[in-house]
């Protein structure tokens, strides 16, 4: 993964020296501080020390590791970021933000992708990962808290993955952990109005 | 001691145990735990994923809720806890959000509850003289190693550093007090795999499986943790590890040292069943 990591950064780099060639990847000048300003977080200051990669947990699977996305950003590469698979799978450890020399968290900036690339109609490159998120807010929408037994059902049903771990949920319920009934809260007309203002995600 | 109570929503489910012995040890130690009345899920990984302004407002609705307690507010999820955190540093530091959730939710906040986990209520606020003294069934023996995972101590700027976010020694000291043998080890503060448990067990199962292998060479007798899904995700992803390790959360030890009735009921909810190993140390 590095080396060709590596070798498609110096690429963007030869890029953005000759933004006419015919072949050449799109630099995008907005896409840094549009980002920076969406995550509150100031991206420019990576000098890319590598702590957050080398201490992320779900880097190995990712296509880019966070520094290397802090970098693409830095570049302009929009399209690369907001297709690439480590937006999805950063999980928030904010092990990054914890080793961050310049206090930058990059799961900020991860989450941040993930709704732009919502906002921008890309297909998420971790599909699964994103029709649980929106499974689970759907559940507090309709009852406040979360209700895992429809929620692991629309889950299911909505990602295609009917079949993984049907094991692990029956021990679950057996066992009495799944409740069968929703516990409603009283205050959901209230829960609803806090997601009509959300700006981005639903897309 | 009185606290304003947050369970969440796995406190009522997959990790009912854990509310169970929260309870149970709490009013063993005199820890007033009042239940924030009608109280919503803080969003946990999916809100701040998604949507920013609701992985805030979720939380401070809660928060809001709380302020009728007067208390600081605890709750047992690391994942909550997190999140409630943020909601709270977000309504200190942002006078224009602030007025915002103020108008939101017709209250005015006052900011005098803190968000606090569990382990630090149990950990600093009570003194660990008193906990030892009320032990009655010493963990003579029992290997443990503690697991703290991500948002207990992470990022220390929303902690406030009740640990070490690199080096945490919090649940150690409760399990010394409880005569247990707290040993050393490497993954105390490694991510399980989190959210990503059903949409990529695959991550999960290399991850969990690294920090159950990493007890098992420490020759531990049992994980301790103190995050519903953390539990879940290593009791759940043992799959050709042997010898299989049990994971209990920090309140179900304190449990059994404080010779609590109904323990049975909370070990049973367990994937990987703790009874053999608890028989084996005499300590069913």
């Amino acid at each position: 993964m590095t080396t060709g990591a590596t070798a498609s950064l110096s690429s963007a780099v030869r890029t953005s020296a000759a933004p006419t060639s015919g072949s050449a990847l799109r630099v995008d000048p907005a896409f840094l501080p549009t980002v920076e300003a969406i995550s509150h977080e100031n991206i420019r200051l990576c000098y890319y020390c590598l702590k957050c990669t080398a201490g992320c947990p779900t880097a190995y699977a990712m296509d880019y590791g966070p520094a290397h996305v802090l970098k693409l950003v830095q570049l302009g590469q929009k399209d690369k970021v907001l297709r690439s698979k480590a937006i999805w799978l950063c999980v928030g450890c904010e092990t990054c933000w914890t080793r961050c020399p310049n206090g930058i968290a990059a799961g900020h900036v991860m989450d941040a992708l993930k709704q732009m690339a919502l906002q921008e109609g890309y297909a998420p490159a971790e599909r699964r990962v994103l029709v649980l998120h929106r499974q689970f807010l759907t559940s507090i929408r309709l009852f406040g808290r979360v209700h895992e037994l429809s929620m692991l059902a629309l889950y299911k049903l909505l990602s295609g993955d009917l079949f993984t771990d049907l094991d692990l949920g029956a021990r679950m319920f057996l066992r009495g952990k799944i409740p069968i009934l929703p516990e409603r809260i009283k205050g959901t007309s209230k829960i609803r109005q806090l997601f009509s203002k959300q700006p981005r995600g639903q897309a | 001691m009185k606290y304003s109570y947050y369970p969440g929503c796995t406190l009522h489910s997959t990790a009912i145990e854990y509310g169970w012995s929260t309870e149970a040890v709490c009013e063993a130690l005199g820890i007033e735990l009042v239940e924030i009345e009608d109280w919503n899920c803080c969003g946990a990984s999916s809100a701040h994923s998604l949507d920013p302004h609701l992985a805030l407002a979720l939380p401070t609705r809660d928060l809001m809720r709380a302020q009728a307690v007067g208390a600081d507010i605890v709750m047992p999820c690391a994942a909550c806890y997190g999140r409630m955190a943020a909601a709270d540093q977000k309504m200190r530091s942002d006078p224009a959000w602030r007025k915002e959730m103020e108008a939101a939710f017709q209250t005015e906040y006052i900011g005098a509850a803190r968000p606090r986990t569990l382990v630090d209520v149990l950990g600093n606020d009570l003194p660990i003289e008193a906990l030892a003294a009320k032990v009655k069934r010493p963990l003579t023996g029992l290997r443990t190693v503690s697991y703290y995972g991500c948002l207990l101590v992470r990022p220390p700027d929303l902690t406030n550093r009740w640990d070490d976010p690199e080096h945490p020694v919090v649940m150690d000291s409760i399990l010394k007090a409880l005569g247990a043998e707290p040993v050393q080890w490497a993954h105390a503060v490694e991510c399980c795999g989190a959210s990503l448990a059903l949409d990529r067990a695959d991550v999960v199962t290399v991850l969990s499986g690294r920090i159950v292998r990493g007890a098992n060479d420490a020759e531990a007798d049992c994980i301790v943790c103190a995050c519903p899904l953390c539990q879940a995700n290593l009791d759940s992803r043992q799959k050709g590890i042997s010898p299989k390790v049990p994971v209990l959360y920090i309140t179900e030890l304190m449990g059994i040292a404080l010779d609590l009735p109904g323990r049975n009921k909370w070990f049973a909810k367990h994937l990987v069943d703790p009874r053999p190993m608890l028989h084996r140390k005499g300590l069913e």
